[in-house]
């Protein structure tokens, strides 16, 4: 038990929604009749949800909107409590919902610093010990004598963001936070998740970006419509992920088991060994795909989307004339993309298209950063004349 | 034992003095005079109070030192009624505190009760300067002055505790209170002295804590005149004047009892 930091243990959580509502006298007084009980409609959230999350581990919750995760989220943290089951927490737990909770706009930067620690537990000596530390992170040292409704959004922003992750605490509680910040602000972020991963700090992140999920985290679970849908690896978690977002994508359920068969890393950029994560626009890289062995295998395929779905290039061996021998691919392919995330499909086919032998829909992704000024999805040739 | 500990724990006294201070800062942020509203509002209905009631109206019936009589009537009555109301809407009011951080619930309302006693202690540093000035001897009864201030505060913490929860689930509680209060400014006697008001009703009026409390807070610390009428005066120290402790402790368990029951859904249901 000493190394588990939250056991979730079969929990439900069932909401009851008032059937809304009596505008008028007459139906109060009908209801008033019938014993004055409103008539509810129950909503069952999250149905016998169980697993436990290991002190030291980067832990993933992934799921669509309405699924329950949020639920689960505020049930981890002590706001909602379970309607059956238990959960269990060891050590001090820090959750941010929400960034910037309890912000009073007509309070300075440096008090609203302290008052965002006191309602996250923390005492003022505390929170002094990591006050600079936060304003250093936050980048706003000349701010903090202002008043907070002086300070742009994203100055608003940076500050929340810093007392979240410059916190001294033993599990911390993310939801959705990557998405604050311009890009600088960002990178700044993701550098602080190595840091957490190396230092062993227990963090559960909630997200959609399955990037920082298969980038960060130790394990991940998949929560639809109430269910645990799985519990295990985040690459295989971002795989569900996908396949609940994009179903039309397996209509073959075949498919989606392959996807397990055929894995892809990037393996050098720029002709160094790097894994290659961050790239920025211009990179070249080298991709490698393996396959589990089959003689049928003839043509490889290699596709690249960005997050939103949209295709923006792919070729095959058969294409370019490139013939395949044995159950492994070099791939190196220059990223004139524009900034933003993408991922990579990479697909093991027999002598048609057709035949499917090898499929993942989301073998890798990365993210593109821009150095110049260009605008649109890919950087084409071109010359002023 | 564990648990008294825990509400008193570190957290929750940082919590406490910076939700209070915070509370403190915001109030008159903006306004020219600032913190000495918090003295001049009570002051001011004293001031109209006062002509009216004591110049005009006489209520007073020859009590001695009727404005002071009057002044911590006021002082006492506008400590229940900022307590109740402000902690009324205070679980409601934090919801979006509420739904996103684990914080102990009742620390909320702790904290406007707080704030509530804060502007009670500079309104009594005005009671105080006003005996001074009127030249009203300090009597060996002001002893149980303090008790007394325990016990409204007791009584207003109960009500607070189940009116802020209630008003979660039943928004028209605000619009209640408003006019129960309004109810009970008249019937406790803040304006006027008891002698006006039959035997029979004031054996029943001192009943409620209010009122019981205000009269024995005049007798220990304004006169003892016998126009100052107590509980025990009126039942001549029979059992009965046991009765607003006893209703004080049933609202205090009762009101946190009803709060404990609801706290754990305020998240789901503000």
């Amino acid at each position: 038990m000493d190394d588990v930091a939250i056991k979730v243990d079969r929990v439900s959580k069932t909401f009851k929604l008032p059937h809304e509502k009596q505008t008028s006298i007459k139906g109060a007084l009908i209801n008033l009749a019938r014993g004055g009980r409103r008539s509810y409609e129950r909503q069952q959230v999250l149905k016998d949800v169980s697993f436990e999350i290991k002190k030291g581990e980067f832990f993933g919750i992934v799921g669509r909107n309405g699924s329950g995760k949020s639920t689960l989220l505020k049930m981890l943290a002590g706001i909602y409590t379970p309607t059956k089951g238990s959960i269990q927490v060891n050590g001090k737990l820090t959750p941010f919902i929400e960034l910037g909770v309890g912000f009073n706009p007509e309070l300075t930067g440096r008090e609203n610093v302290f008052l965002n620690g006191a309602l996250l537990g923390f005492s003022r000596k505390e929170m002094s010990h990591m006050y600079h530390d936060i304003v250093a992170f936050a980048e706003l040292e000349k701010f903090m004598d202002q008043k907070l409704k002086n300070y742009s959004s994203g100055m608003q922003v940076r500050l929340a963001f810093s007392i979240a992750i410059r916190v001294n605490t033993d599990l911390l509680i993310l939801d959705e936070v990557l998405a604050v910040g311009d890009e600088r602000f960002q990178d700044k972020c993701l550098t602080v998740f190595e840091d957490f991963k190396k230092r062993k700090q227990t963090i559960v992140l909630v997200t959609h970006d399955m990037n920082s999920v298969k980038r960060f985290c130790d394990r991940a679970i998949v929560v639809d419509e109430g269910n645990l849908v799985y519990t295990g690896t985040p690459q295989e978690a971002a795989q569900k992920y996908s396949e609940l977002n994009f179903p039309q994508v397996f209509e073959d359920e075949t498919a989606a088991q392959d996807a397990q068969h055929v894995r892809a890393r990037i393996h050098q950029v720029n002709g160094k060994q790097s894994s290659g994560a961050l790239l920025k626009s211009g990179d070249t890289v080298r991709l490698r795909a393996k396959w589990d062995h089959n003689p049928a295998a003839r043509n490889v395929g290699v596709a690249v989307f960005t997050e939103s779905g949209q295709y923006v290039f792919g070729t095959n061996t058969l294409v370019d004339g490139v013939k395949v021998a044995g159950n492994e691919l070099d791939y190196e392919l220059k990223l004139n993309l524009g900034a933003g995330n993408y991922y990579v499909q990479v697909g093991v086919f027999g002598e048609s298209d057709s035949e499917k032998i090898y499929f993942s829909h989301r073998a890798v992704s990365f993210k593109i950063v821009q150095s110049s000024g260009w605008q649109g999805l890919t950087n084409l040739e071109h010359a002023w004349k | 034992m564990n648990r008294v500990q825990a509400i008193f724990s570190k957290q929750n006294r940082a919590l406490l003095a910076e939700l209070v201070r915070t509370d403190f800062k915001l109030r008159y942020q903006g306004s020219f005079l600032g913190y000495a509203w918090s003295l001049l509002r009570p002051l001011m209905l004293f001031g109209i109070l006062y002509v009216i009631f004591a110049l005009v109206i006489k209520s007073g019936d020859g009590i001695p030192h009727f404005p002071l009589y009057l002044l911590l009537g006021i002082v006492l009555w506008t400590f229940f009624t900022d307590m109740t109301a402000q902690s009324l809407g205070s679980i409601v009011g934090r919801g979006d505190l509420i739904r996103k951080i684990r914080i102990p619930r009742w620390m909320i309302v702790f904290s406007s009760s707080i704030s509530a006693l804060i502007n009670l202690g500079l309104n009594l540093i005005v009671v105080g300067v006003a005996m001074a000035i009127g030249r009203v001897g300090v009597m060996d009864t002001i002893v149980f002055f303090p008790l007394l201030l325990v016990e409204i505060y007791l009584f207003a913490l109960g009500i607070s505790l189940f009116l802020s929860a209630a008003f979660v689930k039943f928004r028209d509680l605000g619009f209640i209170w408003e006019v129960i209060l309004q109810l009970g400014f008249y019937l406790t006697p803040i304006l006027y002295a008891m002698t006006l008001i039959p035997h029979r009703f004031q054996k029943i009026q001192l009943l409620n804590p209010m009122a019981q409390a205000m009269q024995d807070s005049r007798y220990a610390l304004v006169s003892h005149d016998p126009r100052v009428i107590t509980i025990s005066r009126v039942f001549d120290d029979g059992w009965y004047r046991l009765i607003p402790f006893v209703v004080v402790l049933l609202v205090l368990l009762g009101g946190l009892a009803y709060f404990k029951s609801q706290a754990n859904s305020f998240a789901e249901n503000i």
